[in-house]
């Protein structure tokens, strides 16, 4: 006997669990069920390994120059014990860095890392299409750009290392968030200016869940632009610098499609 | 030097930080830290020494210096010596027989709080089992005051959280229909935003106060953005009710939130500022977690669990109206699985209420975290055994903003039932009178005419 939520239409408005009736005081069976292969499926995301040739091919045909990299980490499970491994690059990745980096002409302005993180489907499913959106804002503001460096078992703080070798002024990491039960395939963006080695997570702003049913590619290279060109303006990243992205043009958006408690009042 | 002897060996340690550390029972971030005790048998020697070091050791010797850390100085400068007098002749084993004793009663566990330092309390918790560390933590008792009372016996409140990936207001508003309709939201109303925008800050702090004020609900809102956002939406003219801030145990670590003592205390004044309580003037909330300190490398060698207790010297400063250990939140890197995240709730739980604190706990794990929902399952049971202040109420349990699990509002309903814990006494009052419960605190048959559900046909509309 299942009591079912009469207001489960506002599903149409949320990825959230909301509307699921209940079993007594417990969720009904095919809810229990539906939790339980969702969570499956992300344990399963967590420990399978990205495949990064055809990452490496989109960014190519996209124009951008890439790097392979790696962190110290050996193995997934080291990856997920050892986050101190994850945020050194491996020795020969460090060197490769170096000299690619001796071999640019001039110091560059902005090195994107794309890091595989805890979810190797973020980066499948999002990589090329988010630089693609980001691309245009790259051009127009004039920077210059270093190499996109694609690392294997990559923390977010594996960028300073990289932002460090190559002497950036700042640097921008894409890295899969850890999965949800309902977005096994979100990205993340952190952009940190001046990146050398044991800067603290304050110095970095960060845009989050990027993916197809989250922020789309267009706000979030919106964001991302609005925050580097702060950054380059600024000279900090940070607390200190507020995500004011506009908000004339997002916050009309969202008060267009948002009927907040205050608008029917 | 700590020495003792343990069967046919002998051990040493070479400072009150090494024994607390190495007594600390397994986990992965102290593993990490490369401050665990290296076997077994070491482990349970350095519980054998720490039974034995007096309480007043932990005045006399710090694990953080003095010096080059304001935490250290301000559980130092704090300290109540009078309130110490009714323990000061134990040890810490002595201290665990004491609290388990019938001497320890709730008045009198109340009356020493401020004599016990977190190292204190961390280091009694380590030779404490899980049912000790029940026992103990519902003996006291914690109430804390803003728009409903929290913390009274036999009652247990819950945050309402309607994240939303993009602060989409209508989503928002979804989950938070969904939550009060299943009698979750008398801790807080409370939002973790994807975004720091100031603008996107305010707009959700109206709409939250509006949801409040419309249905004349006795709850408050809070959006659990960093404290000088908050600084500048008050200044800003939003309606804040609860101030809100992570912090952590060391002075460093707190810098790598971007926060100091002095920051916080900006934050808190301004929160007083507006005078929104109706029942009281609790107004911050703070959130805390074993392993920040590690990963912020801000750990000065100290085992995980000790720095999570100094983290309590610094909400208790400010009279939170709650304070949330997010346990299983942090990864399988400081806590790996579901033993060691169960373990770990239930020491934050006990050390914060031995400390004074309206001490809650987001009862969670991520996915790559050796855990599952029946593991939950176990320290909801256990912390409702303890009387937890309040849990998290989270749509099917599934976090679409922060991307982890956490407890339900079927999982509220299940531990009320199995355990007969209430609401906080005016929420209580308000679900019964909408028509959400019945007379019993029991979710009863939809009422047409509940304004809840007329909200969410407008909503649909």
């Amino acid at each position: 006997m299942t009591t079912l939520d009469s207001w489960n239409v506002l599903r149409r408005f949320t990825d959230a669990r909301i509307g699921l009736g209940r079993s007594g005081s417990g969720l009904p069976t095919r809810e229990v069920l539906a939790f339980a292969l969702a969570h499956a499926e992300a344990r399963d995301a967590v420990l399978t390994s990205i495949a990064w040739e055809p990452v490496e091919q989109d960014l190519r045909e996209l124009g951008f120059e890439t790097l392979r990299a790696a962190s110290a980490v050996e193995s997934r499970a080291e990856y997920l014990r050892r986050p101190d491994l994850g945020r050194k690059l491996s020795h020969s990745a460090l060197q490769t860095s170096l000299e690619a980096a001796s071999l640019q002409s001039a110091r560059p302005d902005l090195v994107i890392m794309v890091g595989d993180g805890l979810s190797s489907k973020a980066v499948e499913a999002n990589i090329a299409p988010m630089l693609a959106a980001l691309k245009p804002h790259i051009v127009q503001s004039g920077w210059r750009l270093g190499p996109v460096v694609l690392a294997r078992e990559a923390r977010v703080a594996l960028g300073d290392e990289i932002g460090e070798a190559f002497a950036a002024k700042a640097v921008l990491v894409l890295i899969g968030e850890r999965p949800g039960l309902s977005s096994p395939d979100s990205l993340g963006a952190y952009l940190t200016w001046a990146p050398k080695v044991g800067l603290k997570d304050a110095e970095r702003n960060c845009v989050s869940n990027i993916r197809v049913r989250g922020l789309s590619y267009g706000e979030a290279a919106f964001k991302i632009s609005w925050l580097l060109s702060q950054a380059f303006k600024r000279g900090l990243t940070g607390v200190q610098l507020k995500d004011e992205s506009e908000y004339q043009v997002i916050g009309s958006k969202v008060a267009a499609t948002a009927i907040g408690a205050a608008a029917k009042t | 030097m700590y020495r003792v002897q343990a069967g046919a060996t002998t051990y040493a340690f070479p400072d009150l930080k090494t024994v607390l550390a190495k007594a600390s029972p397994h986990r992965s971030g102290d593993v990490l830290a490369g401050v665990a005790a290296h076997s077994a048998a070491e482990s349970a020697a350095a519980k054998m020494a720490l039974a034995e070091v007096p309480l007043k050791t932990f005045l006399s010797e710090t694990v953080v210096p003095y010096e080059t850390d304001d935490v250290t100085r301000l559980i130092v400068d704090t300290h109540d010596a009078v309130a110490f007098q009714a323990i000061s002749h134990l040890t810490v084993g002595g201290f665990r027989d004491w609290l388990l004793s019938e001497a320890a009663t709730t008045e009198v566990l109340a009356a020493v709080s401020p004599g016990v330092t977190p190292e204190m309390a961390a280091a009694v918790s380590k030779i404490m089992r899980n049912q000790d560390l029940v026992l103990v933590a519902r003996k006291i008792s914690v109430i804390s005051r803003f728009r409903d009372t929290i913390g009274l016996p036999g009652r247990m409140s819950v945050r309402l959280q309607p994240n939303h990936p993009t602060d989409d207001k209508k989503g928002i508003a979804a989950s938070i229909v969904d939550g009060l309709m299943y009698g979750c939201g008398d801790a807080v109303i409370g939002i973790n935003p994807a975004s720091d925008n100031i603008g996107a800050i305010t707009d959700l702090l109206a709409m939250t106060d509006d949801v409040i004020r419309r249905f004349e609900i006795p709850t408050q809102s809070c959006v659990l953005t960093h404290v000088t956002t908050s600084i500048e939406a008050i200044a800003r003219g939003a309606p804040v009710d609860l101030v809100f801030q992570s912090i952590g145990g060391t002075e460093a670590l707190n810098a790598s939130f971007g926060v100091t003592l002095g920051v916080l205390k900006e934050g808190h004044e301004a929160a007083l500022s507006l005078k929104r309580g109706t029942v009281g003037n609790n107004c911050m909330y703070f959130e805390t977690g074993q392993g920040s300190a590690l990963s912020a490398d801000a750990h000065h060698g100290v085992d995980q669990q000790t720095l999570e207790a100094r983290a309590y010297a610094v909400a208790r400063q400010f009279k939170p109206l709650l304070v949330n250990t997010v346990v299983g939140f942090i990864g399988p890197e400081y806590l790996s699985n579901g033993k060691q995240i169960i373990r770990a709730g239930l020491e934050d739980h006990f050390c914060g209420k031995l400390l004074g604190l309206p001490m809650g706990c987001d009862i969670c794990y991520t996915n790559h975290a050796e855990a599952d929902q029946d593991d939950m399952d176990v320290l909801l049971m256990m912390l409702g055994a303890a009387g937890v202040t309040f849990i998290m109420g989270i749509p099917g349990a599934d976090d679409i903003m922060l991307n982890y699990q956490s407890t339900s509002f079927h999982d509220a309903l299940y531990l009320r039932e199995a355990l007969g814990l209430k609401r906080a006494p005016e929420f209580e009052a308000w679900l019964s009178r909408i028509g959400v419960t019945d007379g019993a605190g029991r979710l009863a048959k939809h009422q047409p005419s509940n304004p809840l559900l007329r909200h969410a046909q407008d909503l649909a509309a």
